[in-house]
């Protein structure tokens, strides 16, 4: 080889092109490479230091749930002709990929209600900011009339990306009282005024709640008009109105739920759907139908006059390598699912999520958030420090929720805990939750009494 | 491993194959959505387990939906058929050769997807306490450490979710630097021979790109930075090597240029598996660096994703990092630091793409030092020999190399002699590479080459390989000598065949009709 290229050493070709004063004159300071069995026991070995959703009653969510992924969702995705490719620059030789891109934009279309979708995008909060920065581009507006509903990692994405694009993100907090845990209609209605870009809302919210999406729309429609955007949760709707049937503009989220593991937070992927309209402004890839030159039925990525690699610095968004597998793995689990199965799982969620809201908020020290309609999370709030009942919990194998004070930092969240379910926790294993955290609230407040001499 | 190439008909037209269309060609394309009948099902839904509740009670009928979403309706065995047959109309990497420029087609060992399937990290919660997520957390850790040592800057995020999501939290934080210090920079320069993710950062993070010139090496033209760079600069975005495969020699020339009017120096690391091991980004003076763990650090690229993007800064850049970070307390154990008051905050949820850093990890503890060195030098010596098969005549000529003589482990030819005398486009040399089994390179980037093709063969790739390759590019063009009609109908053996994106992009068509 090395005569061919005419130099003497694998050395000189470096040599002859790296100026020496930047090349490094050291092994880099990293361990030994090891055997593919030794890597696997070390990686086997961290694993084996995390308490996943395997080994306790998970009841985290906020943005990830702890769903039943089919085998046939990752027989399918490791199949090197899903695995390995890159995106779809040769159709002739991609139509595996272009046609499920097509099959899951279909899907998003369906579940969404509204008529165009993209590829995927990379995850649930920077889709919201996806949708601000198209907002952005039609209407050229300053602000973003954000929900205090929204996940508050949702708003910190959103307020990082609104700054580098120069705009400003206002929050409309949430109703207090027994109507409380909703976006304040009257205070969102005031903040949508002629600077308003974007008017963003989480369906259901943050804390649980189902939105009243029509009224949110319709007044923002009725005010100074701005694109309506909800972050919505794909696996409730099979029985929550569809965004698009709301007056929803756009339709953003985290797909997770949707036939892909936790992973620790990532990869997933986020869906992006819309009206018509922003069709030509819409993020990502898109796939579309053509024909070949014998007239064959085939795919192609369509609108690529949008995207980075052809636009450059007027492109609607820098987005390249998006989700593609992952957005394999939710066709795929849709299909799984099917028609009538979205409808049943959602039906079995509103079910059990309520049963186990009664059943909790029935007990000693332990109360509603709010009293909203939620489908699949609620919010509780404890007299008791979240942190310690959480550890007393853990104790018995039960991870009873989220504390939402340590995620959203916000005072008001002191002693809340979000509490999810999905169709893995049977009504046996929240009946076990109910105990477990009985007793452990029980024991908190009886400590802290204790502690202080009462 | 290559499909045959059928040889040329008496007509001038290729033959679609020696047994007319193949049974891929002759499957009509069918789409999930018409398969199936109505109430076919995969899943089976649990049997309610608690009390029966009045669902008006549950969830007011004004709330609910009153169609069910027009999901496919399809056993598990129509499923499997579906998308096994589907994926039969892709190429892929674990069978051929994919020499996608810029893309860094490697190999995927499967321990990785082994590693990362362990219910430890595969079903791990992201919001699950730290206390009982130190395995994940550590892992982190010591990612960022290898990041650090390999760039040669100290400080690293593991959040961004890919390059582009890394170049832009790289924009943020130079402008966040500045800021700081009480300046409003608005400009950042890219070479024209950026990747397009560059400008398109530069417009989301609201500042403005400029364009510097190219030089007859192939690197930044000095002189134009020289006249461009000024305080109103407030960063310069490199790739080194650059799309050309050329390691830029002027680079600490073009460091203390840009760190003379105050501006920091970024390198997109879409190329580094040119260099790992062998040159550092810090060394050369970058103040913040991005990685794409899907490249370099080989996470499979799943037909377009998922990546990871990674970075890594200098010490003055740090504070700006987004949050949270993986840090190590003094007793050794592992937390989230969230108190970061001029982080610029978050750019997506949770902690990153933490599935492709369990990836990348392997990678490196498989690799180590010197495996890391040795695949970067192997990368590049496989390009510079199917450089060299490429200089031979017969393909010279029509393929001359673009810049240089020598390259890193990417080069760009350019099809302008081929399209000029041979009378086929680099287009068509693409599509008649797919009738030899291969995939094509990156085409028509970077921009300021006419015609161009830019190879990537990696590590990967034996000589055999390589050699294949370079044969058919000489038989390809030895065909369009003959009749250049060839190429222009290409491909002949594929699923479909040449397909028409015009029509595509005029009349949309972007999801089934139900």
């Amino acid at each position: 080889m090395l005569e061919a290229i005419g130099v003497d050493s694998v050395g000189e070709i470096f040599d002859r092109q790296i100026p020496a004063a930047v090349r490094l004159d050291r092994e880099l300071e990293l361990p030994e490479g090891l055997p593919e069995q030794d890597v696997y026991e070390h990686l086997r070995a961290l694993a084996a230091r995390n308490t996943s959703a395997e080994e306790e009653l998970c009841f985290l969510g906020a943005g990830m749930y702890d769903h039943y992924v089919p085998a046939v969702v990752d027989m399918l995705c490791e199949r090197s002709e899903f695995l390995t490719p890159y995106t779809p620059y040769q159709p002739e030789v991609s139509q595996g990929t272009l046609q499920v891109m097509f099959e899951y934009q279909t899907a998003i279309c369906e579940l969404t209600g509204l008529p165009v979708s993209n590829a995927s995008v990379y995850e649930g909060p920077s889709a919201v900011a996806a949708a601000a920065y198209m907002a952005k581009l039609h209407n050229g507006r300053r602000r973003l009339v954000a929900s205090a509903g929204l996940h508050p990692h949702s708003l910190e994405t959103l307020r990082t990306h609104a700054h580098g694009y120069g705009m400003e993100v206002v929050e409309v907090p949430l109703t207090s009282g027994s109507a409380g845990g909703v976006t304040d209609p009257d205070a969102w209605a005031e903040a949508i005024d002629g600077q308003a870009s974007a008017a963003i809302f989480a369906q259901p919210n943050f804390y649980g709640a189902v939105e009243d999406a029509t009224a949110l729309s319709q007044a923002a429609k009725a005010g100074a008009d701005p694109l309506v955007v909800a972050q919505v949760d794909p696996i409730v709707l099979g029985i929550l109105a569809p965004p698009g049937e709301c007056g929803v503009d756009v339709a953003v989220g985290e797909g997770q739920p949707l036939g892909n593991r936790l992973d620790f937070g990532g990869p997933s992927f986020g869906f992006f759907a819309a009206r018509e309209e922003y069709l030509r402004r819409i993020p990502g890839r898109i796939a579309g139908e053509t024909v070949d030159v014998d007239g064959r039925r085939g795919f192609v990525l369509t609108l690529q006059t949008r995207e980075q690699h052809i636009r450059r610095e007027r492109a609607t968004s820098n987005i390249c390598t998006a989700q593609a597998l992952n957005a394999l793995a939710a066709i795929v689990y849709l299909s799984w699912l099917g028609r009538r199965g979205i409808v049943e799982l959602g039906q079995l969620l509103l079910a059990r999520t309520h049963y186990a809201r009664q059943a909790l908020a029935g007990l000693d020290g332990v109360s509603l958030q709010h009293e909203q309609p939620v489908i699949r999370e609620f919010a509780l709030r404890l007299d008791a420090d979240v942190a310690a009942v959480k550890r007393r919990c853990a104790r018995q194998g039960v991870n009873p929720g989220v504390d939402v004070h340590a995620l959203s930092g916000r005072p008001e969240d002191s002693g809340v805990l979000l509490v999810a379910i999905t169709e893995r926790r049977s009504r046996e294993q929240i009946d076990r939750l109910v105990d477990v955290l009985a007793a452990a609230v029980a024991a908190e407040r009886r400590s802290t009494s204790e502690a202080v001499g009462v | 491993m290559n499909l045959p190439a059928p040889s040329p008909g008496g007509d001038g037209r290729a033959p679609a194959s020696a047994g007319g269309p193949s049974p891929l060609q002759r499957e009509r394309a069918r789409t999930i959505f018409q398969k199936g009948a109505t109430s076919r099902r995969a899943f089976q839904c649990p049997p309610p387990d608690v009390p029966e509740a009045d669902p008006d009670e549950l969830l007011p009928a004004r709330f609910r939906r009153r169609e069910p979403p027009r999901l496919p309706e399809v056993s598990e065995p129509e499923l499997v058929r579906h998308y096994v047959t589907l994926s039969k109309r892709n190429f892929d990497l674990d069978s051929g050769f994919y020499p996608l420029g810029s893309c860094t087609m490697k190999h995927n060992p499967r321990l990785h997807e082994r590693a990362a399937a362990l219910a430890g990290h595969a079903r791990l919660h992201p919001l699950q306490d730290p206390e009982r997520a130190q395995g994940a957390l550590e892992l982190m850790w010591r990612l960022q450490g290898a990041l650090a040592e390999i760039s040669g800057l100290p400080h690293v995020s593991l959040q961004p979710s890919a390059g582009s999501a890394g170049e832009l939290a790289g924009v943020l934080l130079t402008r966040a630097y500045h800021e700081d210090r009480g300046e409003q920079r608005h400009k950042v320069l890219a070479p024209d021979t950026a990747h397009g993710t560059n400008p398109a950062t530069v417009s989301m993070a609201g500042l403005e790109v400029v364009k510097l010139a190219t030089d007859a090496e192939g690197g930044v033209d000095v002189d134009d930075l020289r006249v461009k760079a000024d305080t109103d600069v407030a960063c310069l975005m490199l790739t080194n090597p650059n799309t050309l495969g050329v390691f830029d020699a002027n680079i600490e020339e073009i460091a203390a240029i840009v760190h003379g009017v105050g501006a920091t120096l970024y390198y997109d690391g879409a190329n580094l598996n040119a260099v790992m091991g062998l040159s550092r980004p810090g060394d050369m003076g970058f103040d913040i660096v991005h990685f794409n763990l899907h490249k370099s650090f080989t996470q499979p690229h799943g037909g377009g994703g998922p990546g990871s993007g990674p970075i890594a800064t200098s010490e003055r850049i740090a504070p700006y990092l987004p949050r949270p970070l993986v840090v190590r307390r003094e007793d050794g154990s592992f937390a989230l630091e969230h108190q970061r008051p001029k982080s610029i905050g978050r750019l997506r949820g949770f902690h990153g793409n933490y599935g492709c850093l369990v990836r990348a990890y392997a990678y490196i503890c498989s690799l180590g030092a010197d495996g890391l060195r040795d695949a970067s030098e192997a990368a590049v010596l496989n390009a510079n020999h199917l450089l060299a098969r490429l200089c031979q005549k017969g393909v010279a000529e029509y393929l001359p190399l673009a810049y240089g003589r020598l390259c890193m482990h990417e080069f760009v030819l350019s099809g302008g002699p081929m399209k000029r005398e041979l009378k086929i486009k680099t287009l068509d040399l693409a599509k008649r590479l797919l009738d030899h089994g291969f995939h094509p390179p990156t085409v028509y980037f970077p921009l300021l080459v006419e015609e161009a093709l830019m190879v990537e063969p990696t590590e990967t790739e034996t000589r055999e390989t390589l050699d294949a390759f370079a044969e058919a590019i000489a038989a390809i063009l030895a065909e369009a000598a003959e009749d250049p009609a060839v190429a222009e109908g290409a491909p002949y053996s594929t699923p479909v065949r040449r397909l028409d994106e015009v029509a595509a992009a005029k009349q949309p068509v972007i999801r089934e009709s139900l």
